[in-house]
């Protein structure tokens, strides 16, 4: 079997054993081998993967297999990855395995947590690692049907309400994504033949003009939602603000991220024509996600609210660097779904252990937190300022990357956007350290939280699991960049 | 030619002993933690010592041979795109060489000076940690060879300066002071990335030997004016000279600094008087050729005049204080405004004398300024206040504090011999050959300075002698070393020939001093202080009659211009309560509104329409025989 099908198959496995045992010790055992196997595979995959281009492999994608699935359609099973898969997947495997960690007391119901847990992340390998539209969709499904669940069923406050609201709006999406992938699949025989949903195959297409103006807002918007793009980001408070804390961070952490890479991966890459030409009205969206999201976090009072909006800033300049159709906007687009993959999904587990241990995310009932919880209140500083931009720490690398490619573009409209977008980081600032102020600082505001059970070692291990890589890219950003940026000239050439 | 690859070591040193204060937290001895930050600090300033004789000693010493500006390393760091790589490298030049002399001796001088003042504080080695992370910054941010890692570093010591202001995080207020100082700067540095865009799209670098050469991309092209009769590049200026500004606490974005002044008091010397407050001097300094010719030197009149402004409003705003840090903090405030004077006021040409009095004049205030408020250290050590109407008589109590800081206040007060009097007799004489209105301000401002200063003396160390709790008492040897040392470079620094080593075209000048001007800005300078000893060298009710007379100015003055309360204003009302909470409402109500109400419409749309599937075969056969009869009559009509 192949590395990237293992990928797939060993979480697979995972939830099988899950079936057979019982109660919260096994299943959480079984689920922190299962993801602890797939971490070591991505980290396995990351290495070989770099040996390989060392030597000299310059094709697109590496690791391909194809396997014809579904005749009639011409479905295949085509997997392969590009530097840009590999540091997702790696991403992927990291938060799931932190998030095991950080769900260790999850009493209710803990098998099935479990199971629903793996395979959302089962979902996102495969989107990871297809090749094929068809089969790229299904796992996309895959990924966001458990949702529905875990949130439904473990979260908290109007968990139906928030678990219908996210479902419904991201099958919206998936509903224009199917049209979408569908219209590209019925043009991929300009002169009759075999239609085909590979993307590479697609991607040598030249797509006739209005073709390509319909479809491509169609996908745009279709995977825009998942990335939580203005004005179709409702869904991501609601949901994050329900959600039981591990769900919080793979949603947040990597499911937003199925957005990015998808807009990226299909929109952009197999309709450029069109990217290029309406590339501004989405650039306008996007430039109000990034800041109306940052204001929207000023004045929020619930921790989970106040990440969520940020999430959506973030977020939306994941999508602003895409449409900038630039070689370094697009590393920092990457750098930034991971940058905020590993911050957003430390921000939600250290929210969850303040939730435990004080029933509240309201900042105004906290305060003082410093001296209670020396560790977990540090590690919240330190995310926060990686999640304003400060040097040594990764959200500095991606937007840096993002703001100077950005700025590289020629026409003046575009630049002037880069210019409002960076203005987002003062507002970053303020709420960040309002919420560290207000909830952190000071003296102690309730004395009924005098005595709180310090970090237990799986949280501090989930803590260190998100926190190394956080400070591993601030520091050396240089490999992964490289990385990225040597995928991306099959990608930059069709601009 | 010397070999300088140890200059690595000068910033790595902090950097390791941050890393292991900060890694062992809470397990490593307060003993342990002072010894580790104070011996890597010891050894880094060695180092750059070392660098600093072998530097300037390689020279030949003479005058028609510019120092060399040497990059021993430098490395990709992260590679945007070809043409413009993001590097980490080394700069060694007469302006890095001597900012590494300064950076370092001061904070060798307050590690030593914290053993004695933080003893027995709860977070002693968290302390520490901080001090080697801004040390590290500070060092980089000097060292760096391109713009883009000075912006690197110039983050960094903002949140290093963050988290020592909030280093008493149970405190209210230097939590809030915390917090505005991080906004405000990273409000001005919001122009200064802005300005680094601009720059480097461009000129297509980032480096600074590029930006600065004279027939490199940005200085040999004539820049047409594009947008308020300037080019772009002088925007570009002026946005990095916002993020100097918000730095260096100029006027208007001053107003974090007397706030930030609820930190520990070494960390007020170090940080907030020596070091990082004159970050945005040293980076103006960096690009001085930028800014002395694109658009004519157009951005340099606006750092003259705010240079300027500072100065007058911070020296007036001095008077008022009644806390003896802010008196200090508003004095940095108005001599880094000479410092942008200076350098704005410098013409250029073979002898652009403004620049060599800037840094001179950064140079030996580092020294005097750190040398006061580690003697306002000493006192508050004592007397456990900040409050000058609980002090008075203290010299006969605090000896040691007493001369040492008369030293600093008759140097910043420019009092021959001592090394204020050489640099700000040379910043005045630059100013004057410039512009009359601004030397005008700086000479004014030169009384102020005394006046206040010793305002400042008169009301600590005369005076009558007050209730004091216990008998004061200086602290130990670790306090008093530093207070000494310091003094002494105070007492010897005016002698330097700064000029031979540091100048605009890196070639060394021979400056003399002016006798007439440094006569009559000596005798403003003594008019400041027999006003100040006739008013408060013993109690006397004159002062507040003086204040209450004054009425409404007094209290425009002691309301800092009302210029703190328009921030205010504008963070929390306007960008908070209205945007913030405007986005929020809209965000929940029409946005997420409109979401519900496609939701309901579904909702009512299908249970209007769910009757029609009632389960009911009759209902269906008539719909069927209806639909069949349409459909027979529409075929019927069209053939």
């Amino acid at each position: 079997m192949d590395i990237l099908t293992s990928l797939v198959v060993v979480p697979v496995l995972t939830v099988l054993a899950l079936f057979f045992v019982k109660g919260l010790r096994q299943a959480r055992a079984w689920a922190a081998i299962g993801t602890g196997i797939e971490l070591l595979l991505a980290i396995w995959l990351t290495v070989w993967y770099l040996q390989l281009r060392g030597a000299g492999h310059t094709e697109e994608m590496l690791f391909m297999r194809d396997v014809l699935w579904f005749k009639s359609l011409n479905i295949h099973y085509a997997i392969g990855v590009d530097g840009i898969s590999v540091a997702l997947i790696l991403l992927t495997a990291i938060v799931l395995f932190a998030g095991v960690f950080i769900s260790w007391h999850m009493q209710e119901l803990s098998k099935e947590f479990f199971i629903s847990l793996i395979v959302l992340g089962t979902g996102v390998f495969g989107f990871f690692i297809s090749l094929d539209l068809f089969t790229m969709f299904l796992f996309y499904e895959l990924a966001v049907i458990p949702m529905y669940l875990l949130i439904g069923i473990w979260g908290t406050g109007p968990r139906e309400y928030a678990a219908m609201k996210l479902t419904l709006m991201l099958m919206a999406g998936s509903a224009f994504l199917l049209v979408g992938i569908l219209g590209l699949y019925f043009n991929s025989a300009p002169g009759g033949g075999q239609l085909t949903f590979n993307i590479l195959e697609i991607a040598r297409l030249d797509l006739p003009m209005n073709m390509q103006r319909f479809l491509f807002p169609l996908i745009f918007m279709g995977f825009g939602v998942l990335g939580a793009l203005f004005p179709f980001h409702t869904w991501s408070p609601d949901g994050h603000a329900s959600a039981p804390t591990a769900v919080s961070m793979l949603h947040a952490g990597v499911l937003m991220k199925l957005g990015g890479y998808g807009a990226f991966r299909v929109a952009m890459y197999l309709l450029p024509a069109a990217a290029a030409e309406m590339s501004w009205i989405f650039i306008i969206l996007t430039a109000i996600s990034v800041l109306y999201g940052a204001f929207g976090a000023l004045r929020q009072t619930d921790l989970k609210y106040i990440n969520a909006y940020s999430s959506v800033s973030h977020c939306g300049l994941v999508l602003f660097a895409v449409l900038m159709l630039n070689k370094t906007s697009f590393d920092g687009a990457v750098l930034q779904m991971l940058s905020h993959g590993l911050m957003t999904a430390l921000f939600f587990a250290l929210i969850g252990m303040l939730y435990e241990r004080m029933h509240t995310r309201d900042i105004y009932k906290m305060g003082g937190l410093m001296k209670v919880l020396p560790v977990i209140s540090s590690v919240y500083v330190i995310a926060g300022l990686a999640s304003l931009g400060l040097p040594g720490l990764s959200g500095f690398v991606a937007e840096m990357t993002i703001f100077v490619g950005a700025f590289q573009h020629e026409d003046l409209f575009y630049r002037i956007a880069v210019i409002g977008s960076v203005s987002a980081i003062v507002v970053t600032a303020v709420y960040i350290l309002r919420a560290v102020g207000i909830m952190l600082m000071g003296p102690l505001k309730n004395p009924a939280f005098a005595d709180l059970p310090k970090a237990a070692w799986q949280e501090r291990l989930g803590i260190l699991l998100l926190l190394v890589p956080i400070a591993g890219m601030g520091l050396f950003p240089g490999w992964l960049s490289e990385m990225i940026m040597n995928s991306l000239d099959h990608i930059v050439a069709k601009f | 030619m010397t070999n300088f690859d140890y200059a690595l070591w000068i910033p790595l040193l902090p950097f390791l002993s941050f890393l292991i204060l900060g890694l062992s937290a809470n397990k490593i001895k307060a003993r342990a933690a002072g010894l580790t930050g104070v011996l890597s600090l010891v050894l880094a300033t060695a180092l750059s010592l070392l660098l600093a004789w072998s530097y300037f000693g390689a020279h030949g010493g003479g005058h028609e041979q510019a120092y060399a500006a040497l990059q021993p390393l430098k490395w990709v760091w992260l590679r945007f795109t070809d043409t413009l790589p993001f590097e980490m490298g080394i700069l060694l030049d007469p302006l890095s060489v001597m900012m590494l002399v300064v950076v370092t001796l001061v904070s060798l001088m307050v590690h030593i000076y914290s053993l004695g003042y933080m003893k027995g504080e709860r977070g002693f080695a968290r302390y520490y940690a901080f001090l080697s992370l801004f040390t590290f910054a500070m060092l980089g941010l000097v060292l760096a060879n391109n713009i883009f890692q000075t912006y690197f570093f110039w983050e960094l010591v903002g949140v290093s300066s963050f988290l020592l202001i909030g280093f008493y995080y149970d405190r209210p207020s230097a939590v809030a002071a915390a917090k505005k100082a991080f906004i405000v700067t990273r409000f001005a540095d919001l122009g200064f990335l802005i300005g680094i865009l601009i720059l480097s799209y461009y000129a297509g670098t980032f480096d600074f030997a590029q930006l600065n050469a004279p027939d490199g991309p940005v200085l040999s092209k004539d820049w047409a004016p594009v947008f308020g009769g300037h080019s772009l590049m002088f925007w570009a200026l002026l946005l990095i000279f916002m993020g100097a500004a918000g730095k260096s606490a100029m006027f208007p974005l001053h107003i974090w600094l007397p706030d930030a002044m609820e930190g520990p008091t070494p960390v007020s010397a170090l940080i907030h008087a020596a070091t990082m407050v004159v970050a945005g001097v040293y980076l103006v300094a960096r690009l001085f050729p930028v800014y002395e010719l694109v658009d004519y030197g157009a951005a340099l009149q606006v750092v003259a005049w705010v240079g300027a402004i500072s100065a007058l409003l911070a020296a007036i705003m001095a008077m008022v204080q009644m806390d003896i840090k802010r008196v200090l903090a508003y004095s940095t405030m108005s001599q880094i405004g000479y410092m942008m004077l200076a350098l704005g006021v410098s013409d250029g040409g073979a002898d652009a004398l403004g620049y060599t009095a800037s840094l001179f004049h950064l140079f030996t205030h580092a020294f005097f300024k750190s040398l006061l408020f580690l003697g306002a250290g000493m006192i508050i050590h004592a007397l456990h206040t900040n409050d000058l109407r609980e002090m008075g008589n203290l010299r006969k109590h605090l000896p040691w504090t007493h001369w040492t800081f008369l030293i600093a206040c008759l140097a910043i007060s420019g009092i021959p011999p001592f090394s204020g009097f050489f640099s700000k007799d040379e910043i005045l004489a630059a100013a004057r050959e410039n512009h009359f209105w601004i030397f005008a301000i700086g000479y004014f401002v030169a009384g102020l300075t005394a006046f206040y200063m010793f305002r400042l003396y008169f009301t600590i160390f005369w005076g009558r002698e007050r209730q004091y709790s216990h008998k004061p008492h200086e602290g130990g040897w670790n306090m008093k070393l530093p207070l000494a040392f310091l003094a002494l470079i105070t007492l010897v620094a005016g002698f330097i020939p700064f000029g031979e080593f540091v100048s605009a075209d890196g070639l060394p000048h021979h400056s003399a001093l002016d006798w007439k001007l440094a006569g009559s800005s000596i005798g403003i300078a003594l008019i400041g202080i027999l006003a100040a000893m006739y008013l408060y060298s013993e109690y006397k009710q004159l002062p507040s009659q003086i204040a209450r007379s004054l009425g409404p100015l007094y209290r425009l003055v002691e309301r800092k211009f009302y210029i703190d309360d328009i921030y205010a204003f504008v963070a929390k009302r306007i960008m908070i309560d209205t945007i913030g909470a405007g986005v929020a409402w809209f965000d929940r109500h029409i946005v997420d509104g409109t979401m519900n109400l496609i939701g309901r419409t579904t909702l009512r749309l299908s249970s209007a329409i769910k009757g029609v599937q009632s389960g009911q075969v009759q209902h269906y056969a008539l719909a069927f025989l209806g639909g069949a009869l349409a459909l027979a009559v529409f075929f019927f009509f069209r053939s």
